[in-house]
């Protein structure tokens, strides 16, 4: 049986570990050097690689993905630097490119593992040179050594908002401001559930205090309002506290972000089906709690599958390996099996919790103003999508978005709405008063990310 | 925007340019930080004139760091190491 599995994160190791345990050989694709995924992203040569300085508290869980990882990969029809752009599932193929050549992967069953990003809502002067996601800031500390910037104000919600903070100060940048918009009532209300997090719940809170009591400013409940700066980049940042003062802060760089968004783009173009989750107020593909998904043959596991976290996604990856080898008939261990599933049904426990405690701020992204950018790769305006939206608009209304992204280019970028799309859809139905799971989401396209125009193509293949 | 080595700051340099100016950066560097850590500030200018870039998501999502490379044509900065030698246009 040919097997494809994208992705060598925390799922995509865990996934290929367990097919391989049953005597395949997977042909196994990422867009990184090397596997780890972006959580447990390592740092290139001669950079060095002390775990414990780079994953903190996790170092234990990262060191043993890596050790595993090294040991897959050798054996495995590993591609690294290798971005699958493309997935056709009536041929079973995937269209992938490395290093500038085109490639065709035959499969029969294919496990996707394709991570998560920042879920992010546009601030005024977010385009600025300075500002990135949090992830973003995270990986320039993680795999570069670098900070954003001298001085910098970190903004948003979810763990990733303290946690970046947290490792920041640590390695010496003064962080100027952690400015969290959830407040804080919402955070305690959730607090019973967040306990089932045990471990992970704890790490959360001493973050927190440890920031408190190294006397970082600290906001709960607080209203963006502009980031300022020029051509240099960021000057400052001004906000609002939740009781209506506002507020400036000097500083040189602002990283934000409000939680994650599946990348769930190679999924989409499986034809698998989506749906809302409410909860996470996300656009999630459709599967069962093992990683099935209703087109046979595709397998879907960690955050690409709808956010769970990495301790989620290792299981995540073998419980859908698990299953991709029981659909083919092949025996396994049922106290593997049932050991996952419990471990999986007990964090997703703990997951809503979290959900509950940081819920995404929609009414922000509505109340981006008309001027303000909201998609960076286009240059358009909150306002251009509005006007797009509205029932005087020359060529009729938009009430969705796929409409709203012909008539606005909203979405039509080099990023394909990944960055902008959770506000637009949040803009487009404050617009028409609808709720936003009823305007849709941004179809995917291929190719999944721009390829350049001469990628030599593989010999030509009879089209099924 | 200036990024700020802050830690393993002191590995081998390499020189490479931006626009004809020479660039000092260290081996390991990204292009992105190679250009940011220096004093580029600025990756790219927006097509539709609202200002200078230096990308945001760092993770190759956005593509909002793009560059030219001299026998590379256009790159992500944040996935693409910096190499001695190599000439680079901002994007």
């Amino acid at each position: 049986m040919r097997i494809a599995v994208v992705g060598a994160g925390p799922a995509g190791v865990r996934a290929v570990e367990v097919l391989m345990a049953a005597g395949h050989r997977p042909v196994w694709i990422d867009e990184a050097p090397e596997g780890g995924g972006r959580i447990y992203q390592r740092p290139p040569a001669p950079l060095q690689r002390n775990a414990r300085t780079l994953y903190g508290f996790e170092a234990k869980r990262a060191t043993a993905l890596h050790a595993a990882f090294d040991a897959l990969k050798a054996r495995a029809d590993w591609r690294p630097e290798t971005l699958a752009w493309h997935i056709r599932p009536g041929a079973k193929r995937l269209h992938t490119l490395h290093r500038g050549t085109q490639a065709v992967v035959e499969y029969d069953a294919a496990l996707l593992c394709t991570g998560a990003m920042d879920r992010v809502l546009p601030v005024p002067g977010w385009t600025l040179p300075g500002v990135t996601t949090l992830g973003g800031a995270q990986i320039a500390l993680k795999a570069q050594g670098c900070g954003i910037g001298r001085r910098v104000v970190f903004l948003g919600s979810g763990p990733l908002l303290w946690l970046v903070a947290y490792q920041y100060a640590k390695a010496g940048a003064e962080v100027a401001a952690v400015l969290d918009t959830t407040p804080f009532a919402t955070k305690a209300a959730a607090a019973p559930g967040l306990l089932r997090g045990g471990a992970t719940f704890a790490k959360g809170l001493f973050y927190v205090g440890w920031l408190r009591a190294h006397r970082v400013p600290v906001a709960e409940g607080v209203t963006p309002l502009a980031i300022e700066g020029g051509a240099e980049g960021v000057a400052g940042l001004r906000w609002r506290d939740a009781s209506g003062r506002e507020h400036a802060v000097a500083c040189d760089a602002v990283g934000m972000g409000w939680g994650l968004r599946p990348e769930a783009q190679l999924a989409d173009l499986a034809g698998i089906p989506f749906r809302f989750d409410a909860l996470q107020h996300n656009w999630v593909p459709v599967r069962d709690a093992a990683g099935r998904t209703p087109v046979a043959g595709h397998y879907l596991a960690g955050d690409g599958a709808g956010i769970g976290g990495a301790e989620v996604a290792e299981l995540a990856g073998a419980r859908a390996a698990l299953a991709l080898l029981q659909d083919a008939g092949q025996a396994v261990e049922a106290t593997t099996v049932a050991r996952l599933d419990a471990a999986l049904a007990r964090q997703q426990r703990f997951r809503a919790a979290l959900d509950r405690a940081f819920p995404f701020p929609a009414h922000l992204a509505a109340a981006l103003p008309d001027e303000a950018i909201l998609c960076r790769c286009e240059g358009l305006r909150a306002g251009e999508l509005r006007a797009a939206a509205r029932a005087d608009n020359a060529a009729g209304p938009a009430p969705e978005m796929n409409r709203a992204k012909a008539f606005s280019r909203t979405g039509m970028g080099r990023c394909q709405g990944r960055v902008c799309g959770a506000a637009a859809a949040e803009i487009l139905a404050a617009e028409l008063g609808q709720p936003v799971e009823a305007i849709g989401r941004l179809r995917g396209q291929p190719p999944v990310k721009p390829l350049p125009i001469a990628a030599p193509r593989p010999a030509p293949e009879a089209v099924p | 925007m200036r990024l700020h080595r802050l830690r393993d700051a002191d590995r081998p340099r390499i020189a490479l340019t931006l626009d004809g100016r020479t660039i000092e950066a260290q081996q390991g560097d990204t292009l992105l930080t190679a250009l940011l850590a220096a004093d580029a500030g600025h990756l790219r200018r927006s097509e539709f004139g609202d200002g200078e870039r230096a990308g945001f998501c760092l993770m190759g999502a956005c593509q909002d760091c793009w560059v030219a490379v001299e026998g590379l044509g256009r790159v992500r900065a944040c996935a693409t190491p910096a190499e001695a030698g190599m000439a680079v246009k901002r994007g």
